[in-house]
């Protein structure tokens, strides 16, 4: 039988126990300094980078890194450490608004599906299924392509082609919690259905939904970059770190750099969500919680 | 404790705590408790008490890094469990010391019919045909009162009720004559006509056979009915250990009192039953001295300082409590 | 105790769909088969029987949790079965329930403030400063305090979360309550705690309760009356003294002969009945107990037994006493 979530009373002392278990577990720390790195390379952009990411100098194209320039330069004379700094803040902003509008949307989508079962469970997740037998990325670029390139509209996308995947987690959810006392307590009590939806089902579901989120944040940015790659998503001068990696891509043999250093962010990045994710599901998981 | 020699199984002083987020539990307190051979021992308390731990100490059943035992020795004819090499260990459990739980589907495995994995236990301890072992496994569901026993043998765990699955798991572990069979709440999932089938079973198979029972329950009627003698637990410490006639007809300890009105009173016309005032303390702090304290009745004073010790107050009742210094 | 029946129960039947794993449909779990009764004002009905007895689903069939297939129910004489929406909201105020775990019936991620305040919100009842005093009320009367009102329900024991499970029952003002194994999941010393406040709240208020157990002795303690269930239907009903005084049908005959009495003197055979229960899908013929009766006749496995008075207030379906 399912029991529900023990949280530790109240939000403040769930997150410092949270907190506390993490930070005993080696690759949740790793994956938290990892994304807690990026995240601060993406807030300090603005005062911390060198040089301005879109700037043209042509006078100092393609060089080495060294120097002044730790990255080394673009074809148009631009520093690439401070276009990777600004990249990083266009990627987490993606990585938030696909987390943010797939994972609402997709949570609500699972709990009415799992909640009510029946036809509209039946509607629903063979809906999800046909967006989920297309490969993510072949769909986001059908879409992106329909839509017009542009990063607002990868975004949208990307974001699309996560949703079932949280409608299918919390669907999960929902059948189990859905079966547990409390819920026929509120429906004794004369509440709504969708009351107990928001009130009761979706609450219960945040824990996985987190775990989830984090692991998505990663895979959309990686999606996105991909988009970005063949033309679909941010465009030029856009600093985004898979647009990058399609301009570098020609200079591949002799400028290294140019691809390489974005790609290494990107790669870091996802490693760093995944890993976080991985931990945060083991902490989250409420056997262990106890 | 007398008879040391006869003692099948002897616990010593045992204390164990679990490693938890929230800070150490102590579970086990200075356990102790002996069973002789061809006895039925009760081990009984409330939820939290230890008994499910002590019980699968002695099989050393519990993964040491969050559970450590801490102190003590659990002496089975003679040799200290907790310091045998594990392939001794693993000698012991299935031959010497068998072990049925409350639900049995943990120890059946689900893809396999009920046939195989009886055989299978069969051909651990004897090596025999295939016919001869199926004919043991017939005689072994006989035993336990199993009707159409070869239809049974054709069938999945999860086809069984939970009534039919408890006996067979019986059936497997007593299949190779252990010393001692501990059943830890082996019936607290069924319903009270199940129950009592299986009560029965127990109590005939392992007189027949010898085996040394040690029952672990919460349930006070079903060791007034089953067990020769009786260990009261409460919050990890052994509070209490009599004969069971003696324990129901005077028992000492204020916790064992209660217990034993909370339940006699259902049976007579009373209109207020007889309760226990608050709540089980917590394991990671627990009270001082005796960790019943704050719930006594007659709470004396060297109570919260000074754990009392098991002694035996009578011949055969030993008790850990103030009340009777010794 | 007045003689208006508070709750009438007549014919009612639930049958589920039977899953055979891999989805394979098996027949009809027939869960309720036919069961009438009648609680009255100020008493307690007790119900009792095994698992796979039906017990708990008449209870959710009561309180509309459970759509019946077949059957009525009536509350005060006014027809519960097929309300729907705001009349039925209306009503859920006055019919409540008390569920057995207490760890899953509390949301544990909820404030104990909330969880006993939010049906007065819901039903509109009371609001904000009013509301907060209503459920300060209702925590004092099951034995809570106020420092408890904004904790979760992890930080208590078990038999306080039953009181709070309680306590939310009590809020809207019931009338008649259902108790769906309220003390299976406790230990036996908070057990006597939390019958005994079920039983002053009873007296205080003058409640209606239907209380389901497979407990007997915990029934013979709370309730008025009796009925013991059996495969669905009903197979003895009557007031609590004579039923444990003489009871008649051969299960519940050995329901009681198989119960252990916490006695070490009173020691007997309790493999009182052979075999076990047939699933509620593989339904015997005739009167559903005769394969495991110690007492059947031929025409038991033929016809199903009718139901007979034999005493006032006693009824028994079985062709003994035909």
């Amino acid at each position: 039988m399912k029991t529900a979530v023990l949280p530790k009373g109240g939000l403040r002392r769930e997150l410092a126990l949270t907190l506390r278990v993490l930070s005993r577990n080696p690759s949740a720390l790793g994956g938290a300094v990892i994304i807690g790195f990026m995240a601060l390379m993406a807030l300090t952009s603005g005062l911390l980078a060198p040089f301005d990411p879109i700037t043209i100098s042509l006078g100092d194209r393609l060089l080495a890194p060294g120097g002044v320039h730790l990255f080394g330069t673009d074809e148009m004379g631009r520093d690439i450490l401070s276009r990777v700094m600004y990249g990083a803040r266009i990627s987490l902003r993606v990585g938030v608004m696909v987390v943010l509008f797939a994972g609402v949307l997709g949570s609500i989508i699972g709990a009415v599906a799992g909640y009510f079962g029946g036809r509209i469970d039946n509607l629903i997740m063979r809906t999800m299924d046909i967006i989920l037998s297309f490969p993510s990325l072949v769909l986001a670029m059908a879409l992106a392509a329909a839509m017009g390139p542009s990063l607002t509209n990868a975004v949208m996308a990307v974001a699309f082609v996560m949703i079932p995947k949280f409608a299918r987690m919390v669907r999960g959810e929902a059948l189990a919690v859905k079966e547990l006392p409390f819920i026929a307590a509120a429906r004794v009590s004369g509440a709504k259905d969708f009351w107990i939806i928001f009130h009761h089902l979706l609450p219960n579901c945040v824990n996985s939904v987190i775990v989830l989120a984090t692991l998505v944040m990663g895979e959309s940015i990686l999606v996105a970059a991909a988009l970005s790659f063949i033309g679909l998503g941010a465009q030029p001068p856009t600093p985004e770190w898979g647009a990058m990696i399609a301009v570098g891509r020609k200079y591949l043999m002799d400028q290294w750099w140019y691809a390489t250093f974005p790609g290494l962010f990107i790669l870091v990045t996802v490693i760093g969500f995944n890993i976080l994710g991985d931990a945060l599901r083991d902490v989250l998981d409420p056997r262990i919680r106890r | 404790m007398a008879g040391l020699t006869q003692d099948l199984l002897r616990i010593e002083d045992l204390s164990a705590e679990f490693r938890t987020y929230q800070g150490v539990a102590k579970v086990l307190n200075q356990v102790s408790l002996s069973l002789r051979p061809g006895e039925i021992l009760g081990l009984v308390g409330e939820s939290g008490c230890g008994k499910s731990v002590t019980a699968r100490s002695i099989l050393r059943l519990i993964p040491e890094p969050p559970f450590k035992i801490t102190g003590g020795r659990i002496l089975f004819r003679g040799r200290d469990v907790l310091k045998l090499p594990s392939g001794e260990l693993r000698r012991l459990r299935g031959n010497s010391i068998s072990m049925i739980f409350q639900e049995p589907m943990s120890s059946l495995n689900p893809v396999f019919t009920v046939g195989n994995q009886m055989m299978e236990v069969v051909n651990l301890h004897q090596r025999v045909g295939r016919t001869r072992a199926r004919e043991i496994c017939l005689e072994m569901l006989h035993q336990v009162r199993l009707p159409d026993a070869d239809r049974i043998l054709g069938k999945y765990p999860h086809e069984l009720s939970g009534g039919m699955r408890q006996r067979v798991m019986i059936a497997m572990e007593l299949s190779c004559r252990p010393d001692l069979l501990i059943a830890d709440e082996p019936t607290t999932a069924l319903d009270v006509t199940i129950q009592g089938q299986i009560l029965t079973i127990l109590a005939e198979l392992t007189r027949r056979k010898g085996v040394s029972v040690l029952f672990i329950t919460h349930d006070m009627s079903v060791i007034a009915q089953l067990c020769d003698r009786v260990a009261v637990m409460y919050a990890g410490m052994v509070v209490e250990i009599a004969g069971v006639r003696d324990l129901f007809a005077a028992p000492l300890h204020p916790y064992t009192r209660g217990l034993i009105s909370s339940i006699t009173g259902l049976e007579e016309e009373t209109d207020h039953l007889e309760h226990i005032p608050g709540v089980v303390p917590s394991l990671i702090d627990p009270p001082g001295g005796c960790r019943f304290h704050p719930r006594c009745d007659q709470e004396l004073d060297p109570c919260p300082r000074l754990a009392p010790r098991l002694i035996p107050v009578e011949p055969g009742h030993y008790l850990a409590c103030h009340l009777y210094p010794g | 105790m007045s003689l208006t029946p508070v709750i009438e129960v007549s014919g009612l039947k639930k049958y589920f769909p039977a899953a055979a794993g891999w989805g394979r449909s098996a027949g009809l779990l027939k869960a309720v088969d036919g069961v009438s009764l009648r609680i009255n004002q100020g008493e307690t009905l007790g119900l009792v029987g095994e698992s796979g007895s039906g017990k708990s689903t008449v209870g959710n069939l009561i309180l509309r949790l459970v759509e019946p297939d077949q059957g009525r129910v009536l509350f005060k004489g006014r027809d519960l079965t097929f309300l729907k929406g705001p009349p039925l909201r209306q009503v859920r105020r006055k019919l409540q329930m008390v569920f057995q775990d207490p760890q899953s019936s509390l949301d544990p991620r909820m404030t104990i403030r909330k969880i006993v305040g939010y049906p007065l919100e819901l039903n509109r009842l009371a609001r904000g400063r009013e509301a907060l005093q209503r459920v300060i009320g209702i925590l004092d009367e099951v034995g809570l305090g106020e420092e408890h009102l904004y904790r979760y329900p992890h930080e208590f024991s078990g038999g306080q979360r039953q009181r709070i499970g309680i306590a939310r029952s009590l809020v809207t003002g019931p009338e008649f309550i259902v108790f769906d194994e309220p003390t299976s999941a406790l230990d036996v010393s908070v057990q006597a705690q939390i019958l005994n406040l079920i039983l002053d709240l009873q007296k205080s208020h003058g409640y209606t309760y239907l209380f389901i157990s497979h407990d007997l002795p915990v029934v013979r303690h709370v309730s008025h009356r009796v009925a013991v269930m059996y495969l669905g239907t009903l197979v003895e009903t009557a007031p609590k003294k004579v039923l444990f005084a003489g009871p008649y049908h051969p299960y519940t005959q050995a329901l009681m002969a198989s119960a252990p009495k916490p006695d070490p003197l009173k020691r007997r055979n309790l493999a009182v009945i052979t075999g076990d229960a047939p699933s509620s899908v593989n339904v015997p013929p005739g009167c559903r107990f005769h394969p495991r009766c110690p007492r059947a006749r031929p025409v038991c496995s033929q016809e199903p037994p009718p139901d007979l008075k034999v005493g006032p207030e006693h009824t028994v379906r079985c062709h003994l006493y035909a």
